[in-house]
């Protein structure tokens, strides 16, 4: 039986590796004894599928983890109690929001999730940008139909336009340190970085902190979370700061 | 951050650990130190801080003070030091109720502490990321280089089913699906083989927990229980001889024979082990080329060996320079120049360059020749430490930012020569600047056995044999915690060798060792 999960990343514990939390969900799931099948091989390992990395310094309200339970032993996990359970088991600021099994055959998180929403605080390298700063720079991005940049990728140049990845942007307003947005950016065929975005909108900015709220897939034309939850973990704040 | 300037809201500073054994360099720095076995003393600490700040908490005198009647605790501000150029003349206590010497704290029995129970388990990944469960403390096979070896005395083990809760009671807390069972040398442990098969086996663990033991013996039993432990990724195996020769060995008392190693190698690639690595040390009192050079024949033999059963075998030969360490028997002993030391290095590095199957790989000898510095030194090392950190001297562990200059500069500017602090032989008479602290053995003892050492006289393990009156269970009333009655694999260095060629082997120890003639 296939679970997915849905948990945040908040606080100090966003400064972790993808594969740091990799390792965390591991120990976590080996901790509260969940029947969670391994792979065949001379090295097994429990089978696990992580979606969409987060960057290393960045904060999620929804990361997906699907995990397959043994076949035997794990009919008898309740689900509904699996994040109560599972979230004492991880660090500080990994909350547990959801579970659910999801029928055989779904397609991986990986291959379903076309966009993400997320909240980008700009900052300025010599002062703080105000409100109407942002937002000209956010209209303007929204009105070019082509932004050509250039990243290294692997060592080599790669050159393209970031433009079709920008679906929508708007100011949020004021944060503790510059000015806040809402976006939301495309991941397919590459995940468009945040910080691609900030550059894009005026040279001397730079992002702050930076949170994913939402991975969206596309199910018969319409946006859907992979897992939804009702209210966004309530505490998570609270324990993570 | 010198404790001398620390006031009423500043942290006590306080170390304990193996490297704290002489403390002298670190004295301007650190509040206390703490010598031996901390799972008893920390509570007594504790109890003297917070009964400190119950009282009003400023006075850091009054806390250090008493501090210092806690036995196992080294307060350095409450001792004087007196100089006779290069040498200590005298350490005294400037109290009287300060201990003139301060001994080291040691628990007698093992399964009285099954600690830790909640091991920390970092985030990220680290070194090491593991469970760790402690099987016995201690050893006794008596390597006179090995100062572990020396200050843990006396062997003891923990019972084998404690062994077993602490390892299923930390995997279930921690999430760990590997373990490792330390120790110095966790083959002498009894009964290894019943654990590891316990803990590979334990239907709890779903098959799923890889074991490892540091520090392998040298012998093919070893071979067998690593084979069993790694079944999938057999890559590499480590043994450490020492010494290119068997005569030199004997004066390290490291017993290994030719054909013991062989005999481990030989098993180890007959089990599908493709990669050696062997550990040897260079620089040793009474070494010659010819033992140097040992290092490379030794190698080459392995790598024949394994030429039966693959067609690339691979030996890693990793050398170091030898630093004398505090309370050894060769704690006497002038460590080998830069260019001495240097000198051999390249001299085996040229040996094996033509080599196909030995990869060579060294220490370099500048660092070792400021953990030289740093090993022996008094406690007017600190000016110089804090020298070399104010002259940008940080990270000098990190290869990229060490730097013996600037050692070499801050001595000087500080009237010291590494030839008074690392390359001079002690004497039997010199005052060393740990002699105010104890780790239990007798200097006689550790004299006795330096001279052992220059005459190559092997020492049997004495958990198995009869006492050589070391100090480290008589002076404390305790004793050997070891479960097995019989060595292991038939010698008492658990390798089968007889000492024959090495002489007898003394039980007792002359009253007035032999005045000193080396050095």
């Amino acid at each position: 039986m296939r679970v997915r999960v849905r948990f945040s990343k908040l606080g100090k514990v966003r400064f972790t590796s993808h594969r740091d939390v990799a390792r965390m969900w591991e120990r976590a799931l080996r901790r509260i004894e969940l029947p969670v099948a391994w792979s065949e091989g001379f090295s097994p390992r429990p089978r696990l599928h992580f979606g969409l990395a987060l960057s290393t310094g960045h904060e999620s309200e929804a990361e997906y983890l699907d995990l397959d339970l043994d076949e035997a032993a794990g009919l008898d996990v309740d689900l509904a109690a699996l994040p109560a359970r599972l979230t004492p088991a991880l660090p500080v600021g990994i909350d547990v929001v959801a579970a659910a099994a999801i029928p055989p055959g779904t397609p991986s998180l990986q291959a379903v999730v076309t966009s993400c929403s997320w909240r980008i605080e700009v900052v300025g390298d010599d002062g703080r940008p105000t409100e109407a700063e942002v937002g000209a720079a956010a209209e303007r991005v929204l009105a070019t139909s082509e932004i050509v940049t250039t990243r290294t990728r692997k060592g080599q140049d790669v050159t393209d336009d970031i433009r079709p990845y920008v679906l929508a942007v708007t100011v949020a307003g004021p944060s503790t340190a510059g000015i806040e947005l809402e976006c939301e950016l495309g991941t397919s065929p590459r995940g468009l970085r945040p910080a691609e975005l900030v550059a894009a909108l005026g040279d001397g900015w730079r992002e702050g902190r930076v949170r994913r709220t939402h991975q969206w897939m596309q199910l018969d034309g319409a946006r859907q979370e992979p897992l939804p939850v009702a209210t966004p973990a309530p505490h998570a704040e609270a324990r993570a700061s | 951050m010198r404790s001398a300037d620390r006031g009423p809201g500043h942290p006590l500073v306080g170390a304990g650990g193996h490297c704290t054994y002489n403390p002298e360099p670190l004295a301007d720095f650190v509040d206390f130190f703490v010598l031996g076995d901390g799972e008893e003393v920390v509570g007594e600490i504790t109890d003297v801080v917070s009964a400190w700040k119950a009282a009003g908490g400023d006075d850091r005198t009054a806390v250090l003070r008493a501090a210092g009647t806690v036995a196992g605790v080294y307060v350095p501000s409450l001792y004087d030091v007196a100089y006779a150029g290069p040498e200590v003349a005298a350490v005294t206590p400037r109290y009287p109720s300060v201990a003139e010497r301060v001994e080291k704290r040691t628990i007698a029995d093992l399964a009285a502490w099954p600690y830790p129970k909640s091991q920390l388990v970092p985030l990220t990944e680290v070194v090491h990321d593991r469970l760790n469960v402690e099987v016995f403390r201690g050893c006794t096979r008596g390597c006179r280089f090995c100062q572990a070896g020396m200050i843990t005395r006396p062997v003891r083990e923990r019972p084998a089913d404690q062994v077993r809760q602490m390892v299923a009671d930390g995997l279930r807390r921690t999430g760990y699906d590997e373990v490792t069972l330390t120790s110095l040398s966790t083959a002498d442990f009894s009964g290894i083989g019943d654990v590891v098969a316990d803990v590979v086996g334990d239907p709890a663990n779903c098959g799923q927990v890889s074991v490892s033991l540091p520090s392998l013996r040298v012998d093919a039993f070893t071979v067998g229980i690593a084979t069993e432990l790694q079944n999938a990724r057999r890559t590499g195996l480590t043994f450490a001889p020492e010494a290119g020769s068997w005569r030199l060995r004997q004066v390290i008392n490291k017993l290994i024979r030719e054909e013991d190693l062989y005999g481990a190698v030989e098993s180890a690639y007959s089990q599908g082990w493709r990669r050696m690595k062997l550990y040897f040390l260079t620089g040793l009192p009474t070494e010659t080329d010819e033992d140097t050079l040992g290092i490379a024949r030794l190698a080459r033999h392995c790598v024949e060996i394994g030429r039966k059963y693959h067609k690339n075998p691979s030996v890693t030969v990793s050398v170091g320079g030898f630093v004398p360490k505090p309370f050894t028997p060769f704690q006497w002993f002038g460590q080998n120049t830069l260019a001495e030391l240097t000198r051999k290095m390249h001299l085996l590095r040229d040996e094996l360059r033509r080599d196909r199957g030995v990869q060579f790989k060294w220490h370099d000898p500048k660092a070792t020749t400021v953990e030289g510095i740093v090993s022996r030194g008094d406690r007017r090392l600190g000016a110089v430490i804090e020298d070399v950190w104010r002259h940008g001297g940080t990270f000098q562990e990190w290869t990229e930012h060490f730097d013996l200059d600037l050692w070499l500069d801050a001595l000087d500017r500080h009237a010291m020569t590494v030839e008074d602090l690392v390359y001079r032989h002690r004497t039997e008479e010199e005052v060393l600047p740990w002699d105010h602290l104890s780790a239990g053995l007798h200097k006689d003892f550790l004299w006795q056995d330096w001279r052992d050492a220059l005459a190559e006289v092997g020492l049997e393990d004495c958990r198995w044999t009869p006492c050589y009156d070391c100090g480290a269970c008589t002076g404390y009333g305790i004793e050997h915690v070891v479960a097995s009655a019989v060595p292991p694999a038939g010698g008492s260095q658990g390798t089968g060798q007889d000492l024959a060629r090495g002489g007898e082997v003394p039980v007792t120890l002359s009253p007035r060792p032999v005045p000193a003639g080396v050095g």
